[in-house]
């Protein structure tokens, strides 16, 4: 239970995101995006402010677009619950460069932290095992999201599935830009793509 | 006496159309550079998933349901691909809040919608979809453009998709229940 999770989501996710690379991101609305922001705003991040359910699906489009390069959805419980069809298509169609990171605090910290499915014992991962991702993993200290970062770089057959459990209280809000013209225009111009 | 079983001339003329229609409606958007396909199964794009599915070229994706597709554009157009997304009439609906991200970070957005519901329907389930198709995305703000026979349809889908992906439109092509036809058993 989250109740009972030691693991604060800024740390969680700066240690997922630390030494990066070329890694791209997508971000899901809420929390994870403005922990995303916190961990140091960069052009390879599409930061969602909203779509939800969809963040997973985001990543999905970006990693079959560009198989060279590996792919990082952060989003939390209650963004990935609204999207679990996703889950299906994703491990359907997939694509060995796409990581999925739940940051699941079993609250929906946008709303007032109400406790999600999440928080009531529904097992994400199970659900992904079930869906096809490759390396499924629920961790819950520093140590184990190092070893994600580093599982993150290799090589794989499928697509991956990490639930990060973490505490849940509130962070003061890291706000990144909302415009997602903006977003997408940077996003794509660091790809060397460019504006019609 | 006609053998029951065997296709009537109409139905072998429109067959002969259908193919026609679809082989070109590929043709034209593989010219336009797609490279993803988003898709729900449906009967009258049928056709026209079997030649993206079967073409190596192009990834295709199935769906569980519509919303992922508009999703995935955004996406694929993120890392420089162009997608179509093709759905029936019902499917509009379930794609209204995720078109929010297409129309508010203005990502080219082609959508191919055959209707149901507003034609010799004989489900009464699939007309409020009907109705209420081109209200929904024209309120959410994608622009509609309607084909009522293969030939207008061809160069509405070529149009379309240079408004979309020239001129970072959100549009659906809307195909007529007439020209697809009955719902046959």
């Amino acid at each position: 239970m989250s109740e009972n999770a030691a693991l604060g989501r800024r740390e969680a996710v700066a240690t997922l995101l630390k030494d990066r690379g070329d890694l791209l991101v997508v971000s899901g609305l809420g929390s994870p995006s403005y922990d995303v922001h916190a961990a140091g705003d960069q052009p390879g991040i599409f930061y969602l402010w909203g779509a939800m359910g969809g963040a997973a699906l985001v990543g999905l489009g970006l990693a079959l677009a560009r198989p060279d390069r590996k792919v990082a959805v952060v989003t939390g419980d209650g963004e990935q619950l609204m999207g679990l069809g996703g889950l299906a298509t994703i491990g359907v169609a997939r694509p060995s460069n796409l990581t999925i990171v739940v940051i699941d605090n079993g609250r929906y910290g946008e709303t007032g932290m109400q406790v999600s499915h999440t928080g009531r014992d529904l097992d994400l991962s199970r659900i992904a095992v079930a869906c096809g991702f490759g390396d499924v993993r629920t961790v819950s200290s520093l140590a184990e999201v190092s070893m994600l970062r580093e599982l993150m770089r290799q090589e794989s057959d499928r697509p991956r599935f990490f639930v990060l459990k973490v505490k849940a209280d509130a962070v003061e809000r890291s706000l990144p830009f909302r415009d997602a013209v903006h977003g997408k225009n940077r996003f794509r111009a660091n790809l060397g793509l460019t504006p019609s | 006496m006609t053998d029951p079983a065997s296709p009537t001339t109409a139905d072998k003329t429109r067959s002969m159309l259908e193919c026609h229609w679809s082989v070109e409606l590929y043709n034209r958007l593989k010219a336009a550079d797609v490279r993803q396909v988003a898709y729900v199964p449906d009967a009258g794009h049928a056709k026209l998933i079997e030649l993206f599915v079967a073409d190596r070229e192009i990834v295709a994706t199935m769906l569980t349901t519509e919303e992922e597709g508009i999703a995935i554009a955004a996406g694929a157009w993120l890392g420089g691909d162009r997608t179509v997304i093709l759905m029936q009439s019902s499917g509009v609906g379930n794609c209204i809040n995720m078109l929010s991200l297409a129309v508010t970070g203005r990502f080219p957005l082609l959508m191919i919608v055959t209707m149901r519901g507003e034609w010799a329907e004989f489900n009464p389930w699939q007309v409020p979809m009907g109705l209420a198709t081109e209200t929904c995305l024209r309120t959410i703000g994608v622009r509609c453009l309607r084909a009522e026979e293969p030939e207008s349809l061809v160069e509405t889908v070529i149009s379309a998709a240079k408004l979309a992906y020239e001129a970072d439109q959100q549009v659906a092509v809307i195909i007529g229940q007439r020209m697809i036809g009955e719902k046959k058993w």
